[in-house]
C-alpha cells in the first residue's frame, strides 16, 4: 500500500515538474498551440461528418426516383431488365429480424437481470458471462454466419430463415445482455430496499420494481440492437441465401434488404444499381427511423417526467 | 440484499417464495447461454476447418495458391491474411487520430449544447450498416478518391515511390482501408469520449491552477490518465476493422491467390472476411468450403485474441477509475 502511494506521489512530483518546465518557458506559442489543437479537433469532426452528410444525400436523392408503389410490393423482375421491386426483401428482413428479436430479448433480458441482480461482485462465473459477452460483441458477423450454416443449414438441409434467425440473435443477445445489465444497475438501491421491507420475494421485486422502473432503458438498448442486426449482412449470406420469391416456408430460403443491396450491387446493369439505392433507402429509413424515433420517445418521456417531479 | 439475509434470524420479514429459485435458475440459464454460444462457435469453426488443416496441415497459413477446380484443388491463406492486415492497417493509420481529436473535442473542448448534438450525429454514423458503406462508397466515393488523392498521388511520386506504382481507379486496398476508417470512427471515438469523462476533474484542475493551457492540461492530465483505456479503445476498432466483411467485398477488387498480396497502394487485395462472403456459396468442393471455414478460424483467432486483450485494458482503467463503482 505504501509502495504505492510512493508512486503514486512520484508521479505526482514527475507531472508537477514538467507543469513547472512548462511554464518557465513563457510564451505566446502555447496559447497558439492551443487554438491549434482546437482548429485540428474540429477538422476531425468535420471529416467524419462529410461522410454521413454525402451518404445520406446520395441515397435520398438516387433512392427516392426508384422508390414506387410498385418497387415496394413487386418481386424482383428478371436480371438486367429494371423492372420488378424488392418486396421479399423487405418482408425477408422484417421475418428474420422479428425471430430472431423473438430469440434474443428474452434470454439477453434475462442474462442481464442475473448480472446485475443475482451475481454477487466477485462471482467468476458472472465475470466469465459479463467478459465473453463483451468479446462476443466484437467478433466478426461473418464468423457468425460460418456458425449458423455448419449448425443449422447442414443439419436441416437447407438454407432457411430459422438458419438466419439464429444467427442474427448470436449477434443481438451479448448487445441486450449488456445493456440491460447496464440499465438495471441504474435503478437506486432504495428502490430496492423499499420493496424489501414490505415482504416482496426477489423475484417480484426483480420484475415488478427493478426492472420496470428501468423499463425504458431496456427497450431503448433493445431497439438499437434490432436496428443494428437489421443492417447486417455477412451472416445471412450463408443462412438465408437470398431468393426472389415471397415467403413460403420457416425452413425455406427468403431475401433480405440488405443481401438484396449487395447483389444488386454486384451487377453490371445501371438498372441494378438504381434499385440498389431504392434499397439502400428504405434499409436506411428502417434504421434511422428506429434510431431517431427512439430518441424523440424518450427526450418526450423524460420531459415528462421532469415536469411531473 | 445479503445484508437482510444475515439478519434474516432476527426479522423475518421475506416470504420465502416457491417460485424465488425457479427464477433464479432461469436467470442462470440464460447467462449460460452467452458461455454456451461462445463454446458453440469455437467449436463449429473448428469442426468445419478440420479438414483444410487435416490436408494441408500448416502450410494452409503459409501457402499462396488458391485453386478450387477439383482435382487440382491447393488452397493457402497467407495473401488474405496480408491482405486484411494492411487495409486495416491503413484504417488505422487514419482513423485512430481523428477519433482521438474528435473525442477529445467532445469530452473537453464542445460546449454542453454542441457536445449533445454532436455525439448523436456521431452515434448516427455508427448506426449506418456496412454495406451501406460499402454501396456508397463503390458508386460516389471511389471517384472522389481517384480523382482527388490516388491520381495526385500516382502522378507526383510514382517513379520514385512503390506504395504509389499502379495507376489508381478506386477499387483498391487504400479505398478500402479508407473506408474502414470511416467505419470505425465512431466506434473508437465514442468509447475514447466515454472515457476521458471518466477521467475526475481534479486532474485537470490541478494542471489548470499550475497554469496549464487546455491543450496542456489534456496532454499532461486527461491523456496520460486514460492511456489504457485509450489503447483498449483502439484496439478494438482494430478487431472491427479486421472482421468487417461487406464493405470490403464491394470494393477492395476480390483478388486472388499472389494478386491478392498488394504490392502497392493502389493494387487490388482481398481479405480474409471477404473471400469467405465471396465463395462460401459457391463452394466447388467439400475441401473449399473447409477451406473458405479456414479462414474463418484463422479470422475467429486473430479478432478473438484482439478483443480479449482490448477488454482487459478497458476493464483496468475502468475499474481503477472508480474503485468503489458496480462495474
Amino acid at each position: 500500500m505504501s509502495s504505492k502511494t510512493k508512486k503514486e506521489n512520484n508521479d505526482y512530483i514527475k507531472r508537477r515538474n514538467n507543469i513547472h518546465e512548462m511554464m518557465s518557458k513563457t510564451s505566446n506559442k502555447k496559447i497558439y498551440i492551443d487554438k491549434l489543437v482546437t482548429i485540428l479537433c474540429v477538422f476531425c469532426i468535420i471529416i467524419a461528418i462529410i461522410p454521413l452528410g454525402s451518404i445520406l444525400f446520395e441515397v435520398f436523392k438516387n433512392g427516392s426516383s426508384a422508390i414506387s408503389f410498385e418497387f415496394l410490393t413487386q418481386k424482383p423482375g428478371s436480371i438486367g431488365s429494371g423492372k420488378g421491386g424488392i418486396g421479399p426483401a423487405i418482408q425477408g428482413t422484417l421475418i428474420v429480424v422479428s425471430l430472431a428479436s423473438i430469440i434474443a430479448v428474452p434470454i439477453g433480458v434475462f442474462a442481464g437481470i442475473y448480472l446485475s441482480e443475482y451475481a454477487k461482485s466477485n462471482n467468476k462465473f458472472a465475470f466469465a458471462v459479463r467478459f465473453f459477452a463483451d468479446v462476443l460483441t466484437g467478433l466478426p458477423s461473418i464468423i457468425v454466419g460460418i456458425v449458423s450454416y455448419i449448425i443449422i443449414v447442414i443439419s436441416i438441409g437447407s438454407f432457411s430463415i430459422i438458419a438466419g434467425a439464429f444467427s442474427l440473435s448470436l449477434i443481438m443477445i451479448p448487445l441486450v445482455t449488456r445493456i440491460t445489465e447496464e440499465s438495471l444497475k441504474m435503478v437506486p438501491d432504495s428502490l430496492r430496499e423499499a420493496a424489501h421491507s414490505l415482504g416482496a420475494p426477489k423475484w417480484k421485486i426483480t420484475i415488478f420494481i427493478v426492472l420496470k422502473t428501468a423499463t425504458s432503458g431496456v427497450i431503448t438498448g433493445i431497439v438499437l440492437s434490432i436496428a443494428r442486426i437489421a443492417g447486417e449482412t455477412a451472416p445471412l449470406i450463408m443462412t438465408i441465401l437470398g431468393t426472389s420469391l415471397y415467403f413460403s416456408s420457416f425452413t425455406g430460403p427468403v431475401d433480405a434488404l440488405p443481401l438484396r443491396i449487395w447483389r444488386l450491387a454486384s451487377l453490371p446493369y445501371e438498372s441494378a444499381h438504381a434499385h440498389g439505392w431504392g434499397a439502400a433507402m428504405i434499409l436506411i429509413l428502417l434504421i434511422l427511423g428506429l434510431n431517431i424515433g427512439l430518441r424523440v420517445l424518450t427526450r418526450r418521456q423524460n420531459i415528462a417526467t421532469s415536469k411531473d417531479t | 440484499m445479503k445484508k437482510h439475509n444475515d439478519n434474516q434470524s432476527l426479522i423475518p420479514l421475506t416470504k420465502i417464495s416457491k417460485f424465488d429459485p425457479i427464477f433464479k435458475f432461469i436467470l442462470i440459464g440464460a447467462a449460460a447461454y452467452t458461455l454456451l454460444m461462445l463454446a458453440l462457435i469455437l467449436f463449429a469453426v473448428g469442426e468445419g476447418s478440420k479438414e483444410i488443416f487435416q490436408n494441408e496441415g500448416f502450410n494452409f497459413l503459409t501457402n499462396t495458391d488458391w485453386n478450387a477446380v477439383p482435382g487440382r484443388e491447393s488452397f493457402g491463406a497467407l495473401p488474405y491474411i496480408i491482405g486484411t492486415l494492411v487495409s486495416s492497417g491503413i484504417a488505422m493509420a487514419i482513423g485512430v487520430p481523428i477519433s482521438l481529436g474528435i473525442a477529445i473535442f467532445l469530452s473537453e473542448i464542445a460546449s454542453t449544447k454542441l457536445k449533445t448534438s454532436l455525439s448523436y450525429i456521431i452515434e448516427l454514423l455508427a448506426a449506418v450498416p456496412s454495406i451501406i458503406y460499402g454501396f456508397w462508397a463503390l458508386f460516389v466515393f471511389r471517384f472522389w478518391i481517384v480523382d482527388f488523392v490516388e491520381e495526385p498521388l500516382h502522378n507526383l511520386f510514382s517513379d520514385s515511390l512503390p506504395f504509389f506504382a499502379k495507376t489508381p481507379f478506386g477499387i483498391d486496398v487504400f479505398t478500402a482501408g479508407i473506408i474502414l476508417a470511416i467505419m470505425i470512427i465512431p466506434i473508437i471515438s465514442s468509447i475514447i469520449r466515454e472515457l476521458l469523462l471518466v477521467v475526475p476533474n481534479s486532474q485537470r484542475e490541478a494542471a489548470y491552477s499550475l497554469g496549464a493551457t487546455r491543450w496542456e492540461a489534456i496532454k499532461i492530465a486527461v491523456l496520460p490518465y486514460a492511456k489504457s483505456g485509450i489503447l483498449g479503445a483502439t484496439i478494438l476498432g482494430l478487431g472491427r476493422a479486421i472482421g468487417e466483411t461487406m464493405l470490403v467485398t464491394l470494393i477492395i477488387g476480390n483478388a486472388t491467390g499472389l494478386n491478392a498480396i498488394p504490392t502497392s497502394l493502389f493494387s487490388q487485395s482481398q481479405t480474409l472476411s471477404s473471400l469467405i462472403a465471396n465463395e462460401f456459396n459457391e463452394a466447388a468442393s467439400e475441401l473449399h468450403l473447409s477451406a473458405l471455414i479456414g479462414l474463418g478460424a484463422v479470422l475467429l483467432l486473430l479478432t478473438m485474441v484482439i478483443n480479449v486483450v482490448a477488454r482487459l485494458l478497458v476493464y483496468k482503467m475502468v475499474k481503477t477509475s472508480n474503485p468503489g463503482g458496480r462495474i
